[in-house]
């Protein structure tokens, strides 16, 4: 049984139904662990095996079907419960539940409506693959992430885990593998798009007494937790991955660098690792293969730049964490001057799928030069907020109103940033283009590792803008003139421009000035940084205008910008706003329409939210 | 957390241990991070300690300890209030979160209250983008936080605002 490898949708693992409660970090935020616990108690009790249908499908459960499971995906709707099979999918699941749940649909095999997800128009999705969300994505990457215990050795192993492995150390030589991946198309999955291949070749072919591999981790960009739910989901494919890509390109000792903000990954990855020391996948004579390697965890110590693959062998050495010029490239002098490999987690987990199904099967999936599937961290405003995977070359209106199921609170959306401190935004009328590397750079973005944030109409693009550039400001290392300075110098004007004192050429010189930053810079974190501003000013070049010439921002977020005012017409005087005002700057007798007093007025907009007759504007 | 300030003798034995290994220096990092995770920050003794038993320059440790965030020099409140300002979280207001802890508690970023029971400090993205805004407080997770919810959650921690 190799469903997981070849990257089709799993339907029970050893012939019995798993209720699985996510544990990924939305659903443990809100209270999954207890759910956890209470199920597991319930279900023990279960005295007989019980067998029944649900669904139209026919499901075993024992004392021993409740499982902790990886994220899911669909976190705005956590805690999760997951029935495989039949893909039973119940949300927002309350410690009150977990009774009915087992009375009702363990003993009884009836599902519980109330439980499932509805959408806005009130229609219930029962089955994940019905549920929009879910039925639009392609899960590869993500394939057994929340579909099977991550600290399951045996489970991953039923599902075909590391027979790509054994594939690839009985049948291949180090060539053949990175023939294959080369073959493929697969792009690393960190941002910048090398061909995994290659890399490896590049590897592969250098004369070393010693070759490293590094799964980079360090998940720095706000907005982003795929790595994360990667790592903590599924960990022991991640893992096959690097033992492959370690034989391929002659590796014999591999790090894992982790950030330090995320401990479970490192637990589970601490585990994954001590669990197949022992069953021989590590160590000196792999399967009695000849084959030797090992692996270590790094933790990284919250450094943005550390990302960059040059700055992350200097943290691996034990030093400050500053990229260097290129060439040479790690493949050929790395970490302590030997041939290294790094490559992105998400990189790595396509690697089992790509041996098993083959290259051209992979190569089919989505644009010729862009193959495969895409893990993204849809987060912002968005309704369905979660970590979705899709093909490459849907579109991204298919991403945000499909699966994402629109803007939340019946707004507008205004663009959707990709590729964190070191993407662009996309307007709302260009959404349709599509996901891959080459359109969306073409558009002033990039993949990046894959956060993506919608943005409603009240999020003001300069105040975004100076969000980034602030970021890149405190993350950049020092070492270059251009970053460390123009980054400082971009945020002092887009800083007084949201404060209202904007100068007539301050457009001129933040273009002027992020042109030469992205040419001069030393390394991609300071080469990249500017591209929220250019992105934004291409697009939103109006708004910029408008703080800088009118003093006012459209969207309402710059504090200094805004002016809050009370309609008299629509104020009945009921003194709510002055209630909360904490200067005490809004005058008026009841019932009668009230006045702020702009001289007093610190535009905290308390008063804005208070109002329930829309008398306050701003 | 141990108040006492000269390391503990398993960590001397780790660093020891490190000290042995091939390479000492690139074990720098994690021996700092022990120090950190045990005392909650690095006092210029612990810097001191580290560099003498891995046999780093003392100004190669402090350079390095800088150079993360991870690392601070300064004691923390007993319950520190991170509170998360990636994108997601920007985008959904984490700013106006931080400023109500600010003002709840009338101090400014990481610096604790006078009492020392509590401190605030803003972090990178904790990837858990889906419930922005998210405020952590030892484990607990806040998700979706407004500034509303601040004086509630502080409350459960025993803070009574003085007015």
């Amino acid at each position: 049984m190799a469903q997981l490898l070849n990257g089709e949708s799993i339907q029970s693992i050893d012939g019995k139904a798993r209720i699985f409660v996510c544990m990924g970090g939305g659903c443990v935020s809100s209270g999954a662990e207890e759910i956890l616990k209470l199920l597991t108690q319930k279900i023990r009790r279960l005295e007989t095996a019980v067998e029944l249908e649900i669904l139209g499908e026919q499901v075993n459960f024992d004392s021993d079907s409740a499982h902790p499971s990886g994220c899911d995906g669909f976190c705005d709707q956590g805690p999760l419960i997951r029935i495989d099979p039949p893909g039973l999918i119940y949300t927002r699941v309350t410690p009150e539940d977990v009774d009915q749940i087992v009375e009702m649909t363990v003993k009884q095999g009836q599902v519980i409506e109330e439980l499932c997800y509805h959408d806005p128009e009130g229609k219930v999705y029962e089955l994940d693959e019905e549920l929009p969300f879910y039925c639009n994505q392609k899960k590869l990457a993500l394939a057994s992430c929340g579909r099977i215990n991550p600290e399951s050795f045996s489970d991953y192993r039923r599902l075909g885990g590391y027979q790509a492995l054994e594939k690839v150390l009985t049948e291949m030589s180090p060539e053949d593998v990175w023939r294959e991946i080369r073959v493929s198309g697969l792009r690393g999955r960190g941002g910048a798009g090398f061909p995994t291949g290659l890399k490896w070749k590049h590897c592969y072919e250098q004369q070393a007494d010693q070759k490293y591999i590094i799964a980079n981790c360090d998940e720095g960009d706000p907005g982003a937790f795929m790595d994360r739910n990667l790592m903590e989901g599924d960990p022991y494919r991640i893992i096959e991955g690097m033992i492959i890509g370690a034989y391929a390109t002659g590796a014999s000792q591999g790090y894992v660098y982790i950030r330090i903000e995320y401990p479970l990954a490192i637990k589970r990855v601490k585990k994954t690792i001590a669990k197949l020391r022992e069953k021989g996948y590590l160590g000196k004579n792999i399967l009695d293969s000849g084959f030797a390697f090992d692996l270590s965890i790094r933790r990284g110590a919250g450094a943005f730049v550390c990302g960059e693959e040059t700055a992350l062998i200097h943290s691996v050495e034990g030093r400050r964490g500053m990229p260097r010029p290129r060439p040479p490239y790690p493949t050929v002098s790395g970490l302590w001057g030997k041939p290294t490999v790094i490559n992105n987690v998400e990189t790595f987990a396509n690697i089992p799928t790509i041996i098993s199904r083959g290259a051209d099967w992979f190569a089919s999936i989505g644009p010729k030069t862009s193959p495969g599937t895409k893990v993204f961290a849809l987060a912002g405003d968005v309704v369905n907020t979660g970590l979705v995977e899709i093909p490459m070359g849907i579109t991204l209106k298919e991403v945000v109103e499909e699966i994402g199921g629109g803007v939340a609170g019946g707004k507008k959306l205004k663009a959707v940033q990709t590729g964190g401190p070191a993407g662009g935004c996309i307007p709302a009328e260009e959404l349709d283009i599509k996901i891959d590397f080459d359109s969306l750079a073409v558009k002033g973005s990039i993949m990046g590792s894959g956060g993506m944030i919608v943005l409603d109409e009240d999020t003001c693009m300069v105040d975004l803008a100076k969000y980034f550039i602030q970021f890149s400001r405190d993350e950049s290392c020092g070492k270059c003139t251009p970053c460390r300075e123009g980054n400082t110098r971009l945020l002092e004007i887009l800083e007084r421009i949201t404060r209202g004192a904007g100068k007539e050429n301050d457009i001129y010189l933040l273009r002027r000035l992020a042109e030469v930053q992205q040419q001069t810079s030393l390394c991609g974190l300071g080469k990249s940084a500017p591209n929220p501003v250019l992105s934004t000013l291409d697009y939103f070049e109006d708004e910029y205008k408008k703080h800088i010439f009118d003093r006012e921002c459209p969207a309402g977020a710059c504090r200094y910008l805004v002016t809050y005012e009370i309609d008299e017409e629509a104020c009945i005087g009921c003194g709510a706003c002055k209630r909360v005002c904490p200067v005490d700057c809004i005058s008026g007798a009841s019932r009668k329409p009230h006045l702020i007093d702009q001289e007093t007025c610190i535009k905290c907009g308390q008063c804005y939210e208070v109002c329930n007759f829309a008398a306050v504007r701003r | 957390m141990n108040r006492d300030y000269s390391l503990s003798s398993e960590i001397v034995q780790s660093l020891q241990d490190f000290s042995e290994k091939n390479r000492p220096e690139s074990y720098l990092i994690p021996a700092l991070q022990m120090v950190q995770e045990s005392y909650g920050f690095l006092s210029r003794e612990h810097l001191d300690e580290v560099a003498l038993l891995l046999r780093v320059p003392y100004a190669k440790v402090t350079g390095v300890a800088s150079f993360y965030h991870f690392f601070n020099f300064k004691p923390s409140g007993e319950n520190e209030i991170v509170i998360c300002t990636g994108t997601a979280c920007h985008v959904r207001g984490a700013g106006a979160v931080l400023d109500r802890f600010l003002e709840e508690l009338q101090v400014k970023l990481e610096q604790p209250t006078e009492d020392g029971r509590f401190s605030v400090t803003d972090a990178r993205c904790v990837g858990a983008c889906a419930q922005a805004p998210v405020v952590i407080i030892g484990e607990k997770v806040y998700s979706k936080v407004t500034p509303d919810d601040v004086p509630e959650i502080l409350s459960e921690y025993g803070f009574e605002a003085d007015s």
